[in-house]
């Protein structure tokens, strides 16, 4: 484990280190971007949507009940963007993006194909890790925002036609504009973009260590994603109570 | 490596002392090698002998547990040593990049290290295509294609690096006669026309005798015999004898 985490921060480091070449990669850039879109924005929809519809259908009626129904906005508002919206699309992120990642460059490892490429002198950090570190980096902040503003939308409209609920579109976001501020958005942000990094170099690192043949991909893959949300969920604590310093 | 591709000149290679063990088996045990500029070394030897795992070495793949490797006599794992010369490897599988297309896989080494421009790679693609029998397949995907065109553009691939030292591994394996000897023939042709050095892996007797001006004989990790082929073919070393006479009429098929 800990030569795992050893490899990963010096992959990490290598591949940042390569970062004045990203603009000679934009074309893979682009291309990873929108295979990550591709992959995850219908289902990052479907997900925002009920997240947020289901989060105002448990508190909406007991808040309701005791008179605090001006609070259901912040609470849907504020567990979007701060928790939901991140944890929930680096979860999607990591099993539709980081396993993609991991099985692709792990196939290329057992084909000999990264080979290849060191005896064309082509460094596989520049040409199959950069791209796809930056891309994941751009793409999950914004699909948090995307997913943030769904979520929104699932939780206004559950507000406005349950019946037990019966809040207005305008209750709903006066009570979401009166407790969540542009810094609650960022410290999403911020944790979506802590978790890019961490699903891009786990799923990398997996498949560049790839062994053996078809069950060696399996296995790595599954490492990739399995690796990837349990450290996703131990850092989302650890950045709460960083981000709550601020 | 990266330099404007002037015409190749082949480079000396010296193995001295090279060990290799993967968990505590010996795979390479103290491989001394001089192969002279220019030369067609073969290293011919029983299938798990150590043969592709000595050519790894030789690009820099593996690293020696013990032993060096010097390309005109520096050190290839010193640094700067891997980009001073064009070294080019032609794998037994192609190992072509499946997402690209045959013209990007080809002309992916001019591409990535901005050699040329665009329409002079489309160009230099095309003319090495034809060379190794592929005009017109520019657009297809290495998923398209049968094992011997894989090796045919992975060879073409390799031509142009425009490489001093070119390793091949297999390269006739999984392919018919006539195309084996198309691709033979091209080794040659690149020898003769760029003075490359050409180290090829094979246990394919007829290509190792056709093609060598010395061959290596490995078993087990060590170096049997080095010598022309006339020298190889006059040995007395049973192992050496063994191999190179044995075939389905004198083996015992019930």
């Amino acid at each position: 484990m800990f030569q795992n985490i050893g490899e990963m921060w010096i992959l990490l480091w290598r591949t940042l280190g390569m970062l004045p070449q990203a603009w000679r990669q934009r074309r893979k850039v682009a291309e990873q971007l929108f295979e990550i879109g591709n992959a995850s924005l219908l289902m990052a929809c479907i997900l925002s949507l009920f997240i947020g519809g289901v989060l105002a259908l448990q508190t909406g009626p007991k808040l309701v009940e005791r008179g605090l129904a001006n609070v259901i906005g912040a609470i849907v508002g504020l567990s979007m963007c701060k928790e939901l919206g991140p944890v929930m699309m680096a979860v999607l992120i990591a099993g539709r993006v980081g396993s993609a990642m991991a099985a692709e460059i792990g196939s290329m490892r057992v084909y000999q194909e990264i080979d290849a490429l060191q005896t064309m002198n082509i460094n596989p950090l520049s040409y199959l890790v950069l791209p796809r570190l930056i891309a994941i980096s751009l793409a999950l902040p914004l699909l948090v925002i995307f997913s943030v503003l769904v979520g929104w939308s699932g939780g206004a409209m559950v507000s406005v036609y349950n019946h037990q609920i019966g809040l207005s579109f305008a209750g709903f976001f006066d009570s979401l504009r009166a407790n969540v501020g542009v810094g609650d958005v960022l410290n999403g942000l911020f944790k979506s973009l802590v978790f890019a990094v961490v699903i891009g170099t786990v799923s990398c690192h997996q498949g560049l260590v790839t062994l053996g043949g078809p069950r060696g991909i399996g296995r790595s893959v599954t490492k990739a994603v399995v690796n990837s949300i349990v450290l996703i969920l131990i850092l989302d604590y650890f950045l709460t109570r960083f981000l709550m310093v601020f | 490596m990266n330099d404007a591709l002037s015409p190749a000149q082949g480079i000396g290679v010296q193995v001295r002392g090279l060990r290799k063990s993967y968990d505590g088996q010996c795979v390479l045990d103290g491989i001394d090698l001089d192969i002279a500029r220019g030369e067609i070394f073969v290293i011919m030897g029983p299938s798990g002998s150590g043969k592709s795992v000595l050519l790894k070495h030789l690009i820099g793949l593996e690293t020696p547990d013990a032993g060096e490797i010097l390309l005109e006599g520096e050190p290839l794992r010193q640094p700067g040593v891997m980009d001073k010369f064009r070294l080019a490897m032609v794998f037994q599988s192609g190992a072509l990049l499946n997402s690209l297309t045959v013209g990007e896989n080809v002309g992916l080494y001019l591409e990535e290290h901005q050699l040329k421009t665009p329409e002079e790679i489309s160009r230099i693609v095309e003319d090495k295509l034809e060379l190794v029998g592929l005009k017109g397949q520019t657009d297809r995907y290495p998923g398209e294609l049968s094992g011997g065109m894989h090796k045919r553009v992975a060879i073409a691939r390799a031509l142009v690096i425009e490489p001093q030292l070119i390793l091949y591994d297999e390269p006739t394996s999984e392919l018919d006669p006539v195309v084996a000897v198309t691709v033979v023939e091209e080794i040659v042709k690149l020898k003769r026309r760029l003075q490359v050095t050409s180290i090829l892996v094979t246990h394919d007797r007829d290509l190792a005798f056709g093609v060598a001006d010395r061959i290596a004989l490995i078993n087990a990790g060590r170096i049997l015999l080095v010598g022309t082929p006339a020298e190889v073919k006059q040995s007395g070393h049973p192992l050496i004898r063994n191999f190179l006479t044995i075939d389905f009429n004198h083996s015992k098929i019930n």
